[in-house]
């Protein structure tokens, strides 16, 4: 009698468990997803707020044509790939940052633009679009990687591979020109 | 970071118990004290008193707490630097409700939030701090608040507050009603009453205090660990220990402030009252020690170099971080913020000044005419003339 007590109160226990690191490993699973679609928000901004500003600055920034069209075609390459990888999305996108920074870079030499009221306000736009899709991705980075810590640390390990829960892809910077000093030239 | 939340949510479990116990016991020694025998009856108004509260402010509690401070409403277009940077750090939060954001007309420095979760939040911030602080500690500043907001601590705190509350008013009837029929109940309870009614008394005493330096801890606590998910969420501990520097250092008092919410700011809205007081009676930690901390973490912003920094600051044996929150968030490190654009040029002091006072002029129903000169009229509400002079120039304008 008092065996059976025990043992099912043991099952009972052991069940609870389960139950738990499998909710746990749902709710990361879940929160990756939704890191994912707060960074497709912040870039599918960045894509609407970019024919404003090219359509401001062409009146001023006569001789940049081919910055401008740098940035046109970033962003019908990074509209175009809905479909693809995270890894092919990143790359892209990436490449639509550098070329915004050159396009800004280059918009210092006209004092012009800075009295442009609506270039100023696109300007802190598109800036801090800038800062929502880096945070939306180490949101997403910081998620991921608590899933993937779950899919293949034990105990979790297990549950994981029985309901086939899969590491995530990490989204990452190709940020060489950030992270390393600029080389200076004589 | 939900770790982070949910390991608040249980440690408060236990403290919520045990303040709901104290509230309970001198519920039934008021009751005693007042009737012997009818200490059950004394429990249930115990708990009455706490519920009517609990649910006024549950309900009513950020409508109640933003009229009180005097703060207005923004829209985007009122202050888009503002209201982007809490967009940010919604999304580097996780938190998918962008709280409302309201400025108050105020010169002292300080900010705070408000709503018992995410989706019924509002965070507010003075109109000085809007002039004083650049972008990076503006943002680290509302990090700080939004951490509130994530990590429930408004809620658990005006949950606690109430309690408190409740306490103090319980134990304030009880000892007058003993000053005033004090001998007469004593008599008709014969000698074993008289040990209880001591023992009642006490209670009465020593109830309040101790309710009271759980709740200041408590409120301590969740400032450390919003400044330490603020350093998380921007990445940046430099912008936050900056901003609270400038606080610290500013010797503007808040107009409207309430003792009852203090725990919501930033830093200590009654800083007078709070200095003369020792770290244990505080409900913020000394803004000094929260700078070193933040700038002892070594090149990370993660959680467990927060916990270290702490350590090795306050000198305590204890961490702060709750133990799962450090397993299952990973250590980031420092990331410097973006130069800021050439947009955020007005961003300069001067301008600052200048723009935060145009929207508080905006806010309460000013109108603008920029002359041709480009001298800027601020016309009151109250004018009624049909034109206007400019002073520089001499031009007329319409109203």
């Amino acid at each position: 009698m008092i065996g059976t007590i025990v043992l099912l109160v043991i099952i009972a226990v052991l069940v609870m468990f389960a139950v738990g690191m499998y909710n746990g490993l749902v709710r990361a699973r879940n929160e990756v997803g939704n890191a994912w679609s707060q960074i497709d928000v912040q870039l599918n901004r960045r894509h609407d707020l970019i024919p404003n500003l090219v359509e401001t600055v062409k009146g001023y920034m006569t001789h940049e044509r081919e910055t401008l069209e740098a940035v046109v075609k970033a962003r019908q390459q990074a509209v175009q790939i809905t479909g693809g990888s995270i890894e092919d999305k990143a790359r892209v996108e990436n490449a639509l940052s550098q070329t915004l920074k050159s396009l800004f870079a280059v918009s210092e030499n006209y004092p012009q633009l800075r009295a442009n009221e609506n270039f100023l306000a696109l300007q802190e736009e598109l800036a801090s679009t800038e800062n929502k899709i880096s945070f939306s991705r180490q949101y997403y980075n910081d998620s991921a990687l608590r899933l993937n810590n779950k899919v293949e640390m034990f105990p979790t390990n297990i549950f994981a591979a029985m309901f086939n829960f899969k590491k995530s892809p990490f989204f990452e910077v190709e940020s060489a020109d950030i992270r390393k000093p600029v080389a200076v030239k004589f | 970071m939900h770790e982070l939340v949910r390991a608040n949510q249980r440690r408060t479990v236990i403290l919520v118990a045990f303040m709901a116990f104290l509230l309970m016991a001198v519920g039934y020694a008021l009751a005693e004290l007042a009737v012997p025998g009818a200490g059950r009856v004394g429990i249930v108004l115990a708990l009455l008193v706490w519920g009517i509260q609990a649910v006024i402010s549950y309900f009513g509690g950020r409508r109640i707490l933003l009229a009180m401070s005097g703060a207005r409403k923004i829209e985007k277009k009122d202050h888009p630097i503002l209201y982007n940077i809490v967009e940010e750090m919604c999304v580097a939060s996780g938190t998918s409700t962008v709280p409302d954001i309201y400025i108050i007309d105020d010169d002292a420095l300080n900010a705070f939030a408000t709503g018992r979760d995410p989706e019924h939040s509002a965070v507010a911030v003075t109109a000085g701090l809007l002039k004083e602080l650049d972008r990076d500690e503006l943002q680290g500043v509302l990090a700080h608040e939004i951490a509130h907001v994530r990590n429930r601590d408004v809620l658990y705190m005006t949950m606690l507050g109430v309690m408190l509350m409740a306490i103090l008013i319980l134990a304030q009837i009880g000892i007058r009603m003993r000053f005033v029929s004090g001998t007469r109940t004593s008599r008709s309870s014969g000698s074993g009453g008289g040990a209880l009614v001591i023992i009642a008394l006490l209670l009465m005493i020593i109830a309040p205090l101790l309710a009271r330096l759980v709740y200041l801890a408590v409120s301590r606590r969740r400032e450390y660990l919003a400044d330490a998910s603020g350093a998380l969420y921007t990445r940046y501990p430099e912008g936050l220990a900056r901003a609270l520097e400038k606080l610290g250092g500013s010797r503007t008092p808040m107009r409207k402030a309430s003792a009852a919410v203090a725990p919501m700011y930033i830093v200590a809205p009654l800083r007078a009252a709070a200095e003369k007081m020792s770290v244990l009676g505080s409900t913020h930690p000394p803004i000094g020690e929260r700078v070193r901390i933040l700038r002892s973490m070594g090149g990370s912003a993660g959680v467990q170099s927060y916990d270290q920094a702490f350590r090795k600051v306050t000198g305590r044996p204890v961490g702060v971080v709750p133990f799962t929150a450090m397993r299952e968030i990973a250590d980031v490190p420092v990331v410097q913020p973006p130069p800021l654009p050439m947009a955020t040029a007005p961003f300069m002091h001067v301008d600052r000044v200048r723009q935060t006072t145009d929207i508080l002029w905006a806010l309460n129903d000013y109108i603008f005419i920029t002359c041709l000169c480009e001298t800027k009229l601020k016309i009151p509400p109250a004018y009624r003339g049909k034109k206007i002079e400019c002073p520089h120039c001499k031009r007329v304008h319409e109203v």
